[in-house]
């Protein structure tokens, strides 16, 4: 049983590295042979496509622009959704479980649906092509995320945590601040990272509100990196691997903390 | 330190379940009042209005003559003892003890002397810089016991602080408990489904069932004049015997102690019974004997010295003036 499960494991492994494996193989294979005979063991390794992709293509532009409206968003939501989920985890006010409800039934629509009004809406405003207008619609999906995640977390801490914080003098604010929050570190921390991570590989409102390469974000700028005669499968699948980077960064030193973070509310401790 | 009073106070749930009903009650300067009553009588709930962390729906609260019903638990200036502790986990033991000092503004090299001391006197003084993880069940009552004490509050909350710790420990701390309230001659209030704790710590004692008073008084008040049948059954232990009956054609009920009723030869006692089950404590011996007429078994506390066999036949004999009556509502008649 113990063999199977084991090399189970090993089979959805190679499944999912192959396709990566052979990104990071092509990444490095010169463009002219590219097409030749596929071989699983790579021949001449050349780091050309990378030169590309940093000289020729300037893409430090969309990481820069990728880093700041995921990074912005993250800190948004988390700040203003952690405010929110307390409210609403702890506090008795009328209207809470439609409130609730309002805010699940946001990230409900499809986000094609809103992409033309969420565009007349920006337009409007004169933030087309601009942070805020990437990081403000980014916010629609990153605020319920977090608020149900850090509901759910907040409610599961223990009430008399903030109730000796209460006897002991703190206010509300205080007790947030010096009590609740650092004990959330691992729900907020689930909540930064998974918001940080759907923004940075998030990529049809990134197509419809960024107009030109200065506002592009990595995933745009690999996209349409295709010209209208030739596909520089090269330098795409380079890009790749480049935006990849960030993202197993986070999760290789964060698991741990994602795995609590999001089961955290589902048992009671 | 401060008296409390409570004036009809009253705590009724927004689904509508009423928790306290028109309590009205004082507590001395100084004295430790238990509050005692199975789980659901809302013992709890009256140890949170005077704290603060529930608002009464109805009465008044006062502390040292000052009414404080619309204060929040902030401006009370008491200290609570959780059941589960609630010490900060992300503090250290230092920090839990100074955390209400600094709230309230003293001066750091202040504040340090006054947590030495109290962890001093606690024998808490060496586990100041570990966490509250780190710490045994005994080590993280002691911790909570000093984050009360080292505030000097106006009186102290206690909300079944020994429930969690092992019987052994748990008569220790007890033992300790009571002399910490002589020594700060405190007002404590003191929250217990546990009568034997109730009895062995109270100054007085306050039995609540469903949300009302069914007595205050001293615990051998309680224990020699129950005010109710409610009472009787709950105050002392084993329970006394109660048996329902009729006295010139009202329904009444009869009730003795345990310790009241003597074994002695059959045919020469108030009734005879037969010995179900015998339970040496070691001291004592609690019996249990079928008597005829009665569904439940008889209790009877007899020395442990004395041989008592299931199956045998005994007679029981007690004095008259140790038989409590309880009218139809269930009230003492004098």
């Amino acid at each position: 049983m113990r063999k199977l499960t084991g090399g189970l494991m090993w089979v959805v492994v190679g499944v999912v590295l192959v396709p990566l494996y052979w990104t990071l193989v092509a990444s490095l294979t010169p463009e002219n042979r590219l097409f030749g005979t596929p071989s699983l063991l790579p021949g001449r390794l050349v780091l050309d496509h990378y030169r590309a992709l940093f000289e020729a293509r300037d893409f430090w532009i969309p990481i820069r622009n990728s880093l700041v409206v995921a990074g912005l968003t993250t800190l948004l939501s988390v700040t203003l959704g952690s405010a929110c989920a307390y409210a609403l985890a702890r506090m008795a006010f009328p209207g809470k479980t439609l409130t609730l409800a309002l805010v699940l039934a946001v990230s409900m629509f499809p986000q094609i649906s809103i992409v033309s009004p969420l565009y007349l809406v920006l337009r409007e405003v004169g933030l087309l092509n601009t942070y805020p207008g990437l990081v403000l619609p980014y916010m629609t999906f990153a605020m319920p995320l977090t608020i149900w995640l850090l509901v759910g977390f907040f409610r599961q801490l223990p009430a008399d945590l903030e109730e000796a914080a209460f006897m002991d003098g703190a206010g509300r604010l205080r007790t947030i601040w010096e009590v609740v929050l650092p004990i959330s570190a691992p729900g907020l921390a689930t909540a930064a990272i998974l918001t940080f991570l759907y923004s940075w590989n998030e990529f049809l409102f990134a197509l419809s509100f960024a107009m030109g390469p200065e506002r592009y974000t990595v995933p745009v700028a690999i996209a349409l990196f295709r010209g209208q005669y030739q596909v520089p499968w090269g330098e795409i699948l380079a890009a790749a691997m480049v935006a990849s980077v960030p993202v197993a960064v986070i999760i290789l030193v964060a698991q741990r903390r994602i795995v609590s973070g999001l089961t955290a509310g589902a048992v009671k401790g | 330190m401060a008296g409390i009073s409570l004036r009809q106070a009253g705590k009724r749930f927004p689904k509508g379940q009423v928790a306290v009903e028109n309590l009205s009650l004082d507590i001395a300067d100084g004295e430790l009042l238990v509050l005692v009553g199975p789980s659901g009588s809302g013992k709890s709930t009256v140890l949170r209005l005077i704290a603060g962390l529930e608002a009464p729906s109805s009465g008044r609260i006062f502390i040292d003559g000052e009414d404080v019903t619309d204060l929040p638990p902030q401006q009370r200036d008491l200290a609570m003892v959780f059941q589960n502790y609630a010490l900060y986990p992300h503090k250290n033991v230092r920090e839990n003890l100074a955390f209400g000092l600094r709230m309230r503004g003293m001066a750091p090299t202040a504040i340090d002397e006054r947590v030495s001391r109290v962890a001093a006197a606690l024998g808490i003084d060496t586990l100041l810089d570990r966490r509250p993880a780190e710490l045994s069940g005994g080590q993280r009552q002691r911790v909570a016991l000093g984050r009360a004490i080292v505030r000097e509050p106006r009186a102290f909350l206690l909300d079944e602080p020994l429930s969690n710790l092992d019987p052994l420990l748990r008569t220790g701390t007890r033992a300790e408990l009571a002399l910490l309230h002589r020594r700060l001659s405190a007002t404590m209030v003191y929250v217990t489904h546990d009568q034997e704790e109730a009895m062995t710590l109270g100054t007085r004692i306050a039995v609540m069932n469903q949300g009302r008073l069914e007595q205050v008084g001293a615990p051998l008040e309680l224990y020699e004049r129950p005010a109710t049948v409610f009472v009787a059954r709950f105050v002392g232990a084993p329970a006394m015997n109660l048996w329902r009956d009729d006295e010139g054609g009202q329904p009444v009920t009869f009730g003795v102690r345990p310790h009241d009723i003597s074994v002695v030869a059959p045919g020469s006692g108030e009734m005879d019974g037969v010995v179900e089950v015998v339970e040496p404590l070691g001291p004592q011996t609690v019996v249990h004997l079928a008597v005829p007429g009665r569904d439940e078994l008889l209790r009877v506390m007899v020395s442990g010295t004395q041989r008592v066999n299931a199956g045998d036949c005994v007679g029981l004999r007690w004095p008259n003036d140790r038989v409590h009556v309880f009218d139809a509502n269930g009230g003492r008649r004098a």
